[in-house]
Parts: C-alpha cells; sequence; structure tokens
C-alpha cells in the first residue's frame, strides 16, 4: 500500500506522519509517534488495552485506521496526566490498587476518564456497563471499581481535572 | 503483628506509578538498532513425519533469515524436566502448531505472508486426543504406554476399610476442560549476540533462570556468556513459566544466525493456539463412609491429559495427588494418578497447578457423600475436616492452629448461608429463575512440593548503593501479583527503613542471584524469609562494623550505608534456603511433609440458574482464607478476587473447543472471560494465623482462590435445581441439554 501523509492532534501536539491509509491507529501511535503507553492485546476490538479517546470519544485504536482518524483530535495514557501531576483517575488506580500486571491499565484509565466525563457520579452499575469494553484478567475488576468511585469523589473535590484534546 | 510499620500496610505497588502514566514498558515497547523480526512456521497436523518443507513462490527468501533444527549449535530441547520437548521439530511432529522453523526479516509486515508460503508436506500418523483414547493405548504417541508420569499415594488400608459391612459407598467421576491463560499481553522476546558480548534475551516471562538454562542447552554458549532479562510483564498465571524459555531460544537462534537483534512477538491468535493450557481432567472418586456420617476410606483416581511432551506434567500430577483428598481428615486413602500424552500443544503451569482440577472433584464430590448419609453440606464437613494434630493424605502432620469449622461457620455466616438456603428453597418451587447457595472448604500447599525447595536451594540477596538506597536481589519477577512491592516491604521493616527507599535490582540474571522461579505461591513465604534474613544480615554487618547503633532512624542507616561503601566498596549480604526442621518427605512412597505449609480457605457462592435461558449467573460471592501473615491488604485482597473472577470463568465461562489438538477457538471473540458486567460483588475476609518460617508470618496466597469457586458455584446449581453438574465448564448449552433429558425438571418446568 503507497504511503500517503496524515495530520492528527495527538495529545495536543499536531503531528504529522506519512503512512499507508490503512495503517492501524495503534501502529502509528505506537510505531510513528512513540507512544508505547497505547498497548495491544488482541488485535481485535475484543479487549480494550489499545483505547483511546478521539474527539472525546473511546475507541479502540487496533479497529481505527489512520486516514479515518486524520484531523481528530487524539488522547493516548500519555496525555492523561504526567509523573509531577497525576490526573485523579491514574491517583485512584494507584492507591485502590486498580493496576496489577499493568497492561490494561492505560485502557482502563482512558474508559474511566471517558466514563466520568459524561456522568461523573456514576452507580455501580454505570461503571459496570462504562468498563465493559476493557478486559482485565488480573484484578477480578473489585479493586477497578473501587479506583473508580474514588476517582469519582475525588473530582468533585478538584473541578476541572477533565484532559484536553 | 503490633509495631510493624511497612508489612501489613497497604503501601503503594513499587511500579505501580509506571504502570498508570503508562510509562511500563513491555517487549513490546521495546527496540533495538538494526533490529530484525522473527516468526515461527508450526505443524499444520498433530501428528506424522514432515517429507519435505518448500520455500513458495512471491516471496524473496534470500532476504530472510531461516533457522531448521539443524541450525541448533547445542542441544534441541526446552530445558525442564525430561528434556524431551524440541525447540524446534526435527523431521517429525507430535501436536498442532508445533514449531518447525524460524523466519526474520527486516519488514514485520512481510512476516505473515512468507510463513503462510512455506509448504510442509507431511506423512500424517494416527493421533490420539483424549485421556481416553489414550489410556486405550491402541496408539502409542510417548514412551511405551502413553504415560507421562504415574504416582501411587496410600494411607492406612483402603481395601480392608471398603470390605466393612456397615459402610455406604459413594463413587462419582468429574472432568474439567482445558483454561487459556488469557495474560492479557502476548508473549514476546528480543535477542541479540555477538561473540564479543555473548547473548542477552529480555522477555515476558516468570523465570528468568529457566530460560536461561533452556538458552544454555540450544546455544551451547558457557553460562556466563548468557543473560536473560525479565521486562514488565502483563499477566503471567503460570502461562510464562514455560513456553518463554522456547521463544527465548527461537530469538536467541535467528540473533545468533542473523547477527542482529531480533523481537519475536506472538499475536493473539498464535499465543492461544500454540502456548500452553491447563491439563483438562478425570477424577474418579469411590469413597467409604459410615452411616453416621465420618468418612472411612478414599479410593481416587486421578487422570491429567499432559499433551504431547511430558514438559511440567509430572509435578501438577503430583500436586493434583496430593490435594486430592482436599482438607478432610482420612484414616485411610489411596490416590492413583496418571498423566496420558496426547498430540496436544502441551499443557503446563497454570495458577493452582492441578489442585483446581483435583479439589473440584473433591469439593462436589463431599457434597454428594453428606446427601447420601441424609446430612447438610456443613454438618458433614463438620465431622470430617481436617483439625490440628491429624495428618492428611501423606501422613503429615497439621501442626498449625487451624480451625476450619469455624471458619466455614463464619464464611457461611458472613454469606447469610442459612437464610438463604432456606429461603430460596421456599421461593424455588414454581420458580424458573432458581436460586441456589453452596461452598467449598480446600487447602493450597505453598512452595514446591516434598523436596522441591530444598533441591531449588535459593539464594537471596540485600545490598546498598552507594548513595544510599537498597536494593533487593531476587530473581522472582513481578507480573502482576505484586512481587516488587511485598519484597521491598519485608526488606525496609527488616531493615527499620522507609519502603521508598527500597527498590528492586533488575530482574537480571547477570546481576540477581538464583532465587527460584516465580511459581508455587512461594515468593511470600520462601523467598520473603530469604529476604528477611538477608536484610538482617546487612544491618548487622553495619552494627557490628561500628557504623550503625542498634536503633537508628532511615537517615542513620543510609549514613551507615553509605559510610560503609566508601571504607569497602560494597554492602551486600545474602542468605540461603534452609528447610524448616522436621520436614520428611518421601518421594518414592509419596509419604511425610508435602508442604512446609498450607493456605486454607472457605468459599460460599451464591446463583441464579435461569431455566429459560440455562444461564448461570453468580449473584455473591464470600471468600474466607487463612494465608497467614497479610503483608499488603490492598494487593492480597486483589489477588483472592482476580484468582476468583478467573476460577468463575474457569467453571462458567471458557471452553477451548478442540480440533483433532487444534485450539478452534482461538481468539477472544469466541473464547469468552468474565467482564467488567459479568462477575458478583466478590466479598474477601482474611483470618491470619502468621506462620512462623515464612516472611512476617506469610504463607502463599496466589494460586488458592482458583481452586474454590468451580466447586461452590456447582454446588450451589445443585442446590437450586437439584442437578448434579459433574464437568467444567458448564456452558448454558451443557444446561439446557440436562433439563431437555431431565424428566423431573422438566415435568417442573411443564407445570409452571
Amino acid at each position: 500500500m503507497s504511503e500517503r501523509e496524515f495530520s492528527l492532534r495527538v495529545n495536543g501536539v499536531e503531528q504529522t506522519v506519512n503512512t499507508p491509509p490503512m495503517a492501524r491507529l495503534l501502529d502509528v501511535l505506537r510505531h510513528e509517534l512513540g507512544l508505547t503507553g497505547t498497548k495491544e492485546g488482541c488485535g481485535e476490538g475484543e479487549c480494550g488495552s489499545c483505547s483511546v479517546l478521539m474527539n472525546g470519544e473511546l475507541v479502540n485504536s487496533c479497529l481505527v485506521p489512520i486516514a479515518q482518524a486524520a484531523g481528530t483530535s487524539i488522547v493516548t495514557i500519555e496525555g492523561v496526566g504526567a509523573h509531577a501531576k497525576l490526573h485523579p483517575v491514574q491517583q485512584a488506580f494507584l492507591e485502590c490498587g486498580g493496576a496489577q500486571c499493568g497492561i490494561c491499565t492505560p485502557g482502563m484509565i482512558l474508559a474511566t476518564v471517558h466514563l466520568l466525563e459524561r456522568c461523573p457520579h456514576p452507580s455501580r452499575e454505570q461503571i459496570e456497563e462504562g468498563l465493559n469494553g476493557n478486559l482485565c484478567r488480573c484484578t477480578g475488576y473489585m479493586r477497578i471499581f473501587a479506583a473508580v468511585e474514588k476517582a469519582a469523589s475525588a473530582a468533585e473535590a478538584e473541578v476541572g481535572a477533565g484532559v484536553s484534546g | 503483628m503490633e509495631g510493624e510499620r511497612v508489612v501489613g500496610k497497604p503501601v503503594h505497588r513499587k511500579e505501580g506509578l509506571a504502570k498508570v502514566l503508562g510509562a511500563a514498558r513491555y517487549i513490546d515497547d521495546l527496540s533495538m538498532p538494526e533490529m530484525i523480526y522473527g516468526a515461527t512456521v508450526r505443524s499444520a497436523i498433530p501428528r506424522g513425519r514432515v517429507l519435505a518443507i518448500e520455500f513458495g513462490p512471491g516471496i524473496p527468501w534470500n532476504e530472510f533469515t531461516i533457522v531448521t533444527a539443524k541450525d541448533i549449535p547445542g542441544k534441541n530441547y526446552i530445558a525442564l524436566i525430561n528434556n524431551d520437548w524440541p525447540c524446534l521439530a526435527d523431521g517429525f511432529v507430535n501436536h498442532p502448531q508445533e514449531p518447525l522453523l524460524l523466519l526474520a526479516h527486516p519488514d514485520r509486515h512481510l512476516l505473515p505472508q512468507a510463513v503462510a508460503a512455506v509448504r510442509v508436506r507431511y506423512e500424517e500418523l494416527p493421533s490420539v486426543h483424549s485421556i481416553q483414547e489414550s489410556e486405550s493405548r491402541r496408539t502409542i504417541v510417548w514412551g511405551e504406554d502413553n504415560v507421562l508420569k504415574s504416582y501411587l499415594l496410600e494411607k492406612g488400608d483402603v481395601d480392608a476399610a471398603f470390605a466393612h459391612p456397615d459402610i455406604v459407598v459413594v463413587e462419582g467421576e468429574y472432568t474439567t476442560g482445558a483454561q487459556e491463560h488469557l495474560y492479557i499481553e502476548n508473549n514476546g522476546a528480543i535477542a541479540i549476540y555477538s561473540e564479543q558480548d555473548g547473548l542477552t534475551v529480555w522477555g515476558s516471562l516468570q523465570c528468568p533462570f529457566y530460560a536461561h538454562k533452556s538458552l544454555l542447552a540450544v546455544t551451547g554458549l558457557p553460562e556466563d556468556r548468557i543473560r536473560v532479562i525479565q521486562v514488565e510483564t502483563g499477566g503471567a498465571f503460570g502461562g510464562k513459566e514455560d513456553y518463554p524459555s522456547m521463544i527465548a531460544a527461537h530469538a536467541a537462534l535467528l540473533a545468533m544466525k542473523s547477527g542482529r537483534p531480533v523481537k519475536i512477538i506472538y499475536d493473539r491468535m498464535e499465543d492461544m493456539a500454540a502456548t500452553t493450557k491447563r491439563h483438562p481432567s478425570r477424577v474418579r472418586h469411590r469413597t467409604a463412609v459410615t452411616k453416621d456420617g465420618k468418612l472411612l476410606a478414599a479410593d481416587i483416581e486421578v487422570c491429567l491429559d499432559g499433551g504431547a511432551y511430558s514438559t511440567l506434567s509430572s509435578t501438577v500430577l503430583s500436586r493434583a495427588t496430593i490435594h486430592s483428598g482436599g482438607a478432610y481428615f482420612w484414616p485411610n486413602i489411596r490416590v492413583r494418578s496418571k498423566a496420558y500424552a496426547t498430540n496436544t500443544p502441551p499443557h503446563g503451569a497454570f495458577r493452582g497447578f492441578g489442585a483446581p482440577q483435583a479439589l473440584f472433584a473433591t469439593e462436589r464430590h463431599i457434597d454428594r457423600v453428606a446427601r447420601a448419609v441424609g446430612l447438610t453440606p456443613e454438618e458433614f464437613r463438620r465431622r470430617n475436616l481436617l483439625r490440628t494434630s491429624e495428618t492428611t493424605s501423606t501422613g503429615q502432620v497439621i501442626r498449625q492452629q487451624i480451625d476450619l469449622p469455624g471458619w466455614m461457620e463464619k464464611a457461611l455466616n458472613h454469606a447469610g448461608y442459612y437464610e438463604k438456603k432456606a429461603r430460596f428453597d421456599h421461593e424455588n418451587s414454581g420458580c424458573l429463575r432458581k436460586k441456589g447457595i453452596g461452598f467449598a472448604v480446600f487447602l493450597h500447599g505453598s512452595g514446591f512440593t516434598g523436596s522441591g525447595e530444598r533441591y531449588l536451594n535459593s539464594l537471596v540477596g540485600v545490598d546498598a548503593t552507594p548513595d544510599g538506597r537498597f536494593r533487593v536481589l531476587v530473581s522472582s519477577t513481578e507480573f502482576g501479583q505484586g512481587t516488587n512491592t511485598i519484597l521491598c516491604q519485608i526488606a525496609a521493616e527488616a531493615l527499620g527503613a522507609e519502603y521508598d527507599i527500597v527498590e528492586m535490582a533488575p530482574p537480571d540474571t547477570s546481576v540477581v542471584p538464583n532465587s527460584g522461579p516465580t511459581v508455587a505461591s512461594r515468593t511470600a513465604m520462601v523467598v520473603g524469609r530469604l529476604v528477611h534474613s538477608a536484610a538482617l544480615g546487612l544491618k548487622q554487618m553495619l552494627i557490628a562494623s561500628g557504623f550503625l547503633d542498634e536503633r537508628s532512624t532511615t537517615e542513620e542507616l543510609q549514613a551507615a550505608a553509605k559510610a560503609y561503601i566508601a571504607k569497602h566498596g560494597a554492602l551486600r549480604s545474602m542468605s540461603r534456603y534452609e528447610a524448616p526442621p522436621d520436614i520428611y518427605w518421601d518421594d518414592q512412597k509419596y509419604h511425610g511433609e508435602a508442604y512446609a505449609a498450607f493456605a486454607w480457605a472457605v468459599y460460599v457462592s451464591e446463583v441464579t440458574v435461569d431455566l429459560t435461558t440455562y444461564s448461570v449467573t453468580v449473584d455473591d460471592f464470600v471468600a474466607l482464607q487463612e494465608v497467614g501473615r497479610v503483608l499488603n491488604p490492598v494487593l492480597a485482597t486483589g489477588q483472592i478476587e482476580g484468582g476468583i473472577a478467573q476460577a468463575i470463568g474457569y467453571a462458567l465461562y471458557e471452553k477451548v473447543d478442540w480440533d483433532r489438538g487444534l485450539m478452534k477457538n482461538n481468539q477472544m471473540t469466541n473464547y469468552i472471560i468474565p467482564t467488567s458486567q459479568d462477575l458478583p460483588q466478590i466479598r474477601v475476609y482474611f483470618e491470619e494465623v502468621p506462620f512462623e518460617y515464612g516472611a512476617y508470618g506469610a504463607k502463599g496466597i496466589g494460586e488458592l482462590p482458583m481452586d474454590g469457586p468451580a466447586p461452590a458455584i456447582l454446588n450451589a446449581i445443585a442446590h437450586a435445581t437439584g442437578e448434579d453438574f459433574h464437568a467444567i465448564p458448564l456452558l448454558p448449552e451443557d444446561v439446557a441439554e440436562r433439563f431437555a433429558v431431565s424428566a423431573p425438571a422438566a415435568q417442573e418446568m411443564a407445570t409452571v
């Protein structure tokens, strides 16, 4: 496949890549832009490890061709928080034991950010539904639910914790 | 327990910050200059001779590095117990997906086409695909009789007990299916070789020194020219104990032949089809019980499907054999066990390691034995559960103060068992959504079986860095369970230092000593204990040399370490395994102290069986366990919850669909694991009886939660429906099949 030029905004920064139009957004992020925080688990949209926000929507980046992502604004785990200032969701995952092996964690955190932006005070049922596209094999989800609940109450205390595209 | 500052506290996961930031680097996140990519050509048939390998048209083969068995400089096996597992098949294949040939190329997108373009011609031979076929011996596929390993365990006089006139005899057969680990990170490795620097392999793996041992055999290089480094590992569950040694060897062979760094990353379909699974099992129980409900004798047969090579099957079978008596006192017991060869990819280590299979059978069977003598499951267990100073089936005296009937009562009360049982009995009649509650009481041996820990002879170190920080030196690896955190907690506690100034040395065989494999629920208890003594030793060195007072602050400790290093160059303390006293094990008779300690548990499950859709949902789950001292309550709870989720999958969702040894549903779309919407609230309770020879009283924890959920759930289903199911996974179609042919239930439904 011949390469073409595509531009997109990733974590607030304009990026231009030359790549075949059907290249997966996942591969562009990982290989072209070096953003390896986005993980591949299954390559078929089942596990959610490659979740990113595209124009604010939660997508599986393994299912998005770069041609479709052109002109959009993407947020990856690298754009959620920084060492010096964790996002409340990251802080809650750290404190509650929401991350074990860590491979689903970036996707799980983005799914949580996405959920809390739409539903700042989710019930347990809404959390279960909001995370149902992200598989975790380590935790049995209980610590993750606790982290989401903690992040929801922390975000209440700290207005404006959302991430910017 | 009082006065401990770090142990027992919910300190943050050591590598947690990197994980929540997405900054933790897993194998596929790493890249080397000039790196090329490797792929594996695998057998398409279950068994036969390889007649020819042809390289088809349309591929620039001259650009590829190609490795066959002929290119192996050393020995063609992956080193485990019998060394019968080829690194690359050499003219004969024994299972589908057996590695035949390796390819490497700079363009990773070319590899799938190249693999598909390799044509292999075979002379196919008869193959064997079940325990039944293998034991019939109509076709011999391994050794002289298809038996990879067998054991006989005997205590008392079983035949005499069965000859007793006033007994009730209860028989049953129970089966379990294969289970895929489904760690979310697929397997992978990177290898670099040069004559000057030797071989270095990075991998997603549990056991760096296992990989090291296999590389030693395959490459023929001297020990000090091989270095294995574990990188951040995205889940393992036993699945990265054995197979990563294969991938490491493959990457190494390609790197040695090409002279360039080689990365091999499996995609999900390859990982699921080619790598190990939990051993399928068939367990038969024959039990003699007195009419007033005392267990008299057990005659148990345990059979495992080991797959095409012996790999770890003998040790999995060993644990299954010893655990098959469960948490009961048996005056007489005989266990005959066999692992059979089939033409399936070798089954391997998976959390629980034979115990989940054995205990599924035991705990389902005990409910049926109770019913046969007219007792409730709880009353029958009260009369037969092991007590302190009684002996297990291997004759091991329980020295620890245990109270299984008391713990059972607590768990049942947490679950509201008595009230719910009565209520469900009342409400179920005439209802198509039937509710039930059931439970299991069980045990799990911590550490290697029998003399295993003595053979491992683990070595652990603690050292200090010139800037006054402390490091734990172990080959024990982190893959989500919390190794880094608990070992740093133990070292910090023993040193009297803050948790933040203790870290893990890199899991690199050229840096750390061999503290044994990270398996068998041994890290907290065995390795943790050694970290404790090494840390105490280091502090003692500082005190004895006059750099430190007995009572000191973290700052004084750091200053003393810096001063010591300034004077002596290095500060390091090592500790080697010593068996607890009075440990005796007879490997021939399978008699004696099988484990230094057991963890104990009572799990209670509440279910709904929907007789319209035939689906089973788990509505509530209580998990009470005694694992010795809990080193970190958040991590320990997470281990239990995660294990239970995986075991709920084992019981109700996860079915490997086999076609002549090949997994057909090797995708996440059709091999189903529990999602966030499929699990009940899991309520975790710990009883803590500190174990004298574990680190700060800790015993094993990681595997225990895999053992109990399946029988607890099927016992609850029996309560809900009156139907006994004897096989897992139990899918809606299995429930439907039973009710379609089961007259009583069908009649009852017809009257609704």
